[in-house]
């Protein structure tokens, strides 16, 4: 009999896409959406997190390793679809397509804002006041603001959709009406991660944000 | 008098398993209630295309003609089907059609369907008996088992399924959706499940039931409307218990 080498490896893809993966990701647009009651709210969020023993080896083990796994193995899964919306062209199978989208882009996104971010304050050891201000001033731009705006529904929707896929494949929601129920509980946080995240975005590419911050 | 009503298909056609495929277009004289398979026989009687050449006579399977074989599956106007259930009057013309090239073709509309049976063999998608001796009567079975099997058991092995799903693929050793359903009536059968594990062992190993990525067509496409996500949902449970347990009793 040949390995079940696969079965274990997607399960685990699936497994780490929500824990820890998917509560990352909501974890994060919470404090981000912490920015919308001001800088001071968001920067003390913020040095709470950093103040969590062990944080850069929960960074790897928790955040990292996982993301790099499920993205890494996740490419490969979403090359080697043949997609058919030609076709097929249902709900479902654009769901089905979305899913590999969403996951290249945030992919993309990842790398390019950890290295905005984390890595900035890695490599010049920034406060979070400083980190704060940067970030208000690359999401002023235009550009990087409608990218974000992008990314930020990406990732959303994937971990949405995929915890609709998540449910089923671990043998949760069987039968079509479980899955029609899961469904509209995942659009419905479809909607509300997606407003925390845009709001977040928003509040900081205000321009009165960076105001409210030189005043502090 | 009326002009002699014709139909027009455009084939896609292939000599051999290592050819190039090509487009030919037929016009064919109409008739009342005709089918794909009833102009691929007019075609047959009189192989010339529609520029007026003779050319050869397209090649197609089909055996029972009422869609319970399986054999004559092809993509007509985009979708897999059955092409003895494919009316004329109900296709928009041209009608185009393309053999599921998900499978190797070995000629024009003739595909090689062996990786199902490969599949079928793999998940062990039968039930052992010893010897041809009277067994006796077999175990009841409720009424909604029954329900339940009879709905996965009018499988006929058609490839629809494997040729909507886009997990299949040369690219990837996927069994497909119907091996699921038929792991599922195996292991649902009063006798048969007394090798579910050892289905359960063959369906999760590498290209099994975890290549399936919820797109769902699957069931869309499948022309006997075999509950095939249900069949996956049950396995997907079935499968988490069975490497729980597995591992708990290790
Ligand atoms: C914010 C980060 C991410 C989160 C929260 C996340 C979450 C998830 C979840 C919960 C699933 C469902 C698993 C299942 O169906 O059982 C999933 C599936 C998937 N993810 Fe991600 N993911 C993320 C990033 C990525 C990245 C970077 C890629 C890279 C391309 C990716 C590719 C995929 C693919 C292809 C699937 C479908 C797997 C399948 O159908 O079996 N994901 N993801
Ligand atoms: S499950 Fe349906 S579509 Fe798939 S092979 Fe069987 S009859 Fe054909
Ligand atoms: S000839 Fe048997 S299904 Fe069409």
């Amino acid at each position: 009999m040949s390995s079940q080498r696969s079965f274990f490896n997607r399960r685990l893809h699936s497994l780490l896409g929500v824990i820890p993966v998917g509560f990352f990701l909501l974890e994060h647009l919470y404090t981000n959406y912490l920015a919308t009651k001001g800088p001071q709210e968001f920067i003390k969020q913020v040095e709470w997190l950093w103040g969590i023993p062990f944080l850069p080896l929960l960074e790897v083990f928790f955040i990292f390793l996982p993301l790099l796994y499920h993205g890494v193995y996740g490419l490969y899964i979403a090359f080697q679809a043949k997609n058919n919306l030609e076709r097929f062209g249902t709900f479902r199978n654009w769901m089905f397509v979305l899913q590999r989208i969403t996951g290249v882009i945030t992919l993309v996104f990842v790398i390019w804002h950890v290295w905005e971010t984390r890595l900035q304050v890695a490599l010049h050891g920034s406060t979070a006041t400083e980190l704060t201000r940067d970030f208000a001033q690359i999401i002023s731009n235009n550009v990087t603001f409608t990218l974000y705006i992008i990314a930020v529904l990406s990732a959303v929707f994937h971990f949405c959709n995929g915890m609709w896929t998540f449910l089923i494949t671990w043998g949760v929601t069987v039968g079509q009406r479980a899955q029609r129920v899961s469904f509209a509980i995942f659009t419905f946080l479809f909607v509300v991660v997606s407003y925390l995240g845009i709001s977040a975005l928003v509040a900081f590419s205000k321009a009165d944000f960076l105001q409210h911050l030189a005043l502090k | 008098m009326s002009e002699q009503k014709t139909i027009r298909l455009v084939v896609t056609r292939q000599d051999g398993p290592n050819e190039n495929p090509y487009k030919e277009e037929f016009v064919v004289p109409y008739r009342k209630n005709m089918n794909v398979i009833s102009a691929f026989m007019e075609i047959q009687r009189n192989p010339v295309n529609a520029e007026g050449k003779k050319t050869t006579p397209i090649n197609w399977e089909s055996n029972c003609l009422e869609e319970v074989c399986g054999a004559c599956s092809m993509i007509i106007n985009g979708r897999p089907r059955q092409s003895c259930t494919a009316l004329i009057d109900n296709l928009e013309q041209p009608i185009r059609i393309e053999p599921m090239n998900t499978f190797p073709v070995l000629r024009d509309l003739i595909i090689d369907r062996g990786r199902m049976f490969d599949a079928l063999k793999k998940v062990k998608a039968w039930i052992p008996i010893d010897g041809s001796h009277d067994l006796g009567p077999g175990p009841r079975q409720s009424e909604e088992e029954q329900q339940w099997r009879y709905e996965l058991s009018k499988c006929m092995t058609c490839g629809v399924c494997m040729e909507a799903c886009p997990n299949v693929s040369g690219k990837s050793s996927f069994v497909g959706p119907f091996a699921v359903g038929q792991v599922a009536l195996m292991n649902s059968h009063p006798t048969g499940v007394m090798r579910a594990q050892e289905r359960m062992e063959a369906l999760i190993s590498d290209g099994g039931l975890q290549e399936c990525g919820n797109s769902q067509n699957c069931v869309r496409a499948c022309p006997k409307g075999i509950p095939l996500t249900k069949a996956i949902g049950t396995m997907n449970r079935a499968a988490t218990k069975h490497m729980f347990k597995k591992w708990l009793n290790f």
